[in-house]
């Protein structure tokens, strides 16, 4: 069973920008789905496409089993969303701007509303700040309401853009807390960022952006597993180090200062280590490095400013 | 759209119990909350501030400038001869003057607001994503404003017809067209002149509409609308352009007097109520259409 699914969906604006181009989406049903990819890469305009807010220009896309936007009225009452920042009233207080979005959706009981907003406010950390007018608000304030807005009811599906944008990093880890919390309800989570590191210890899954294009989609396994691990030893002997590794058959061989390394391939890094001191070398240290996510991550979106016209 | 919403999903939270909420008990709590909105604001309550007044200092001023009931050279001011002799005519009065720019701006504030203020505060994406449903946001919107149009228009009615019974002799009504009828025929004829002003408001809130779903600047909806309301009248004005006259928005909405005259003349509010009606529904077609058919990029 998929949350979030979509067949070459693809939007392309007025002006003739293809933002999101032919994307095939699948989240499974309870994942925490890293949506990651540098700004301007088409993030915002996939989640408006699968709320509904902007129609496809092709392609098709369903929420927990209903084709969007076709059916958005039947299944967004399931699904709570932050979209590209929050948005609320000025002049009215945290409450009652909880209270106009609770009004709007026609499946919410009004009886149990008081209550409702009650637990999204203390569950973000803002009830001492309810009747504050949303004016007065602090950035991080103002996006803790939008995840409470959020939370209004029990949700099978949360959409997350950029939860930590303008948070602190105690902020920040507050948010990973919270989506751990809420995936741990069992409810599926697709968060989008454009910092690896923010979503990476919370993710069972993650899409990759590039200029409008998915170019990778799966488990965090499975991306890391794309990576090549590399060994490393720390030793005085450097180039003895080296030739162990040559005689071993390991490629890419490197020798530092105080430092030498190669590609683990399929060797075994036990009889890498039991080599190496077999023949005499002093062995400081000796480990497996897997390239970092952001490595990886900035090799699959590209470095810096790539922005695409 | 099917209201079987079966949680076809497995495996997940129970999904939020989609009971058959009565639709018309969901749709009055969103119109509730939209009035709250509207009414609730500074700004809006301000404007109908400026209704009350308006009737008092008019009241006040022609109390002043009335030399003598029968003194032939009063101000120029429609029904101002009546007013003399009875004070209900001053919420005719109130209402003609208001109808030239105060009361149409009072329409456009909030016309101008309803869809262009939500997008440009962004929270019109988080409306729709709730979901609000785009035909029912749309409608709620439209009804809200109709029901301020009423409000002020009802206001200026009741707080000339109070300030009028205080400045002026109240009695028997004569009526434009020489006859005296009682008093409380009077007063119906005052309620039937404020609904079709209400309806002639309603139904440049409807325009007002149309012109805020395209754009996310509120205030650039709301000089657009005054904007067309000038335009309107003063094309009404010009003697050239006569040929077109009954067909601009605002040609119909001092026939009112029709409602002062026995018999009373049907035909020309039957004509303005129809270009009322021709006006709201196109407008409400062309906003409809357009807010259900944009992508929402605020």
């Amino acid at each position: 069973m998929t949350a979030i699914s979509s067949t070459g969906l693809t939007k392309r604006f007025r002006g003739g920008q293809l933002a999101v181009d032919h994307i095939d989406l699948a989240v499974p049903d309870g994942a925490v789905y890293g949506f990651l990819g540098p700004n301007g890469s088409g993030k915002t305009t996939t989640i408006r496409l699968l709320l509904g807010l902007a129609f496809p220009t092709s392609g098709q896309a369903e929420l927990l089993g209903v084709p969007v936007p076709g059916g958005v009225n039947r299944v967004l009452h399931r699904v709570g969303s932050l979209v590209e920042g929050p948005a609320f009233y000025p002049f009215l207080s945290g409450r009652d701007n909880l209270a106009r979005y609770d009004a709007a959706d026609r499946t919410a009981d009004p009886r149990t509303m008081p209550d409702r907003i009650g637990q999204a406010l203390e569950r973000v950390g803002l009830l001492s700040a309810a009747r504050k007018r949303y004016r007065h608000y602090s950035l991080g304030m103002k996006q803790r309401l939008a995840i409470a807005a959020s939370l209004l009811r029990p949700r099978d599906l949360i959409i997350l853009d950029e939860p930590t944008n303008g948070l602190d990093p105690q902020g920040t880890r507050e948010v990973r807390a919270l989506v751990r919390q809420i995936a741990a309800d069992g409810t599926t989570v697709f968060v989008s960022s454009h910092l690896l590191a923010e979503v990476e210890q919370v993710c069972t899954h993650v899409g990759v952006m590039r200029t409008g294009r998915l170019v990778f989609q799966g488990p965090l396994a499975e991306l890391r597993r794309t990576g090549a691990a590399r060994v490393v030893v720390q030793t005085a002997d450097a180039d003895g180090a080296v030739k162990v590794f040559a005689t071993l058959g390991l490629t890419d061989t490197q020798a530092g200062p105080d430092e030498a390394s190669a590609l683990l391939g399929g060797a075994e890094p036990e009889r890498v280590c039991a080599e190496l001191v077999h023949a005499g070398i002093g062995v400081r240290g000796f480990w497996v490095a897997a390239p970092s996510l952001e490595d990886l991550f900035v090799g699959l979106t590209g470095e810096g400013f790539d922005v695409d016209g | 759209m099917s209201t079987a919403d079966a949680p076809a999903l497995s495996g997940s939270l129970p999904a939020a119990p989609v009971a058959a909420r009565n639709p018309a008990r969901a749709w009055l709590r969103l119109f509730g909350a939209e009035l709250r909105l509207v009414f609730g604001r500074r700004r809006n309550l301000l404007l109908l501030g400026v209704t009350v007044v308006f009737p008092v200092v008019i009241g006040i001023a022609l109390r002043v400038a009335a030399p003598h009931p029968q003194g032939g050279n009063g101000p120029g001011v429609a029904f101002f001869n009546q007013l003399a002799g009875n004070g209900v005519f001053l919420t005719f009065i109130a209402l003609s003057t208001l109808l030239i720019l105060v009361l149409p701006v009072v329409v456009a504030v909030v016309a101008g607001d309803s869809v262009a203020g939500e997008a440009g505060y962004g929270t019109l994406r988080y409306l729709l994503a709730v979901p609000a449903g785009r035909t029912r946001l749309l409608a709620v919107k439209f009804a809200a404003i109709m029901v301020f149009g009423l409000a002020a228009t009802v206001i200026v009615a009741a707080v000339s017809l109070a300030a009028g019974a205080a400045l002026f002799p109240v009695g028997p009504v004569t009526l434009l067209s020489g006859t005296t009828v009682p008093l409380a025929d009077g007063l119906l004829r005052v309620l039937f002149v404020t609904l079709y002003v209400a309806a002639g408001m309603a139904a440049l809130g409807a325009i007002g509409l149309a012109i805020s779903t395209l754009t996310e600047h509120a205030i650039g909806a709301i000089a657009a609308i005054a904007i067309l309301v000038v335009t309107s009248e003063v094309a009404d004005q010009v003697p050239q352009l006569a040929a077109i006259g009954p067909y601009l928005p605002t040609h119909w909405w001092l026939s009112f007097d029709s409602i002062l005259r026995t018999p009373v003349d049907t035909s020309t509010l039957l004509k303005g109520l129809l270009s009322f009606g021709v006006y709201a529904v196109l407008f409400g077609s062309f906003a409809w259409a357009r807010f259900t058919s944009a992508d929402v990029t605020s």
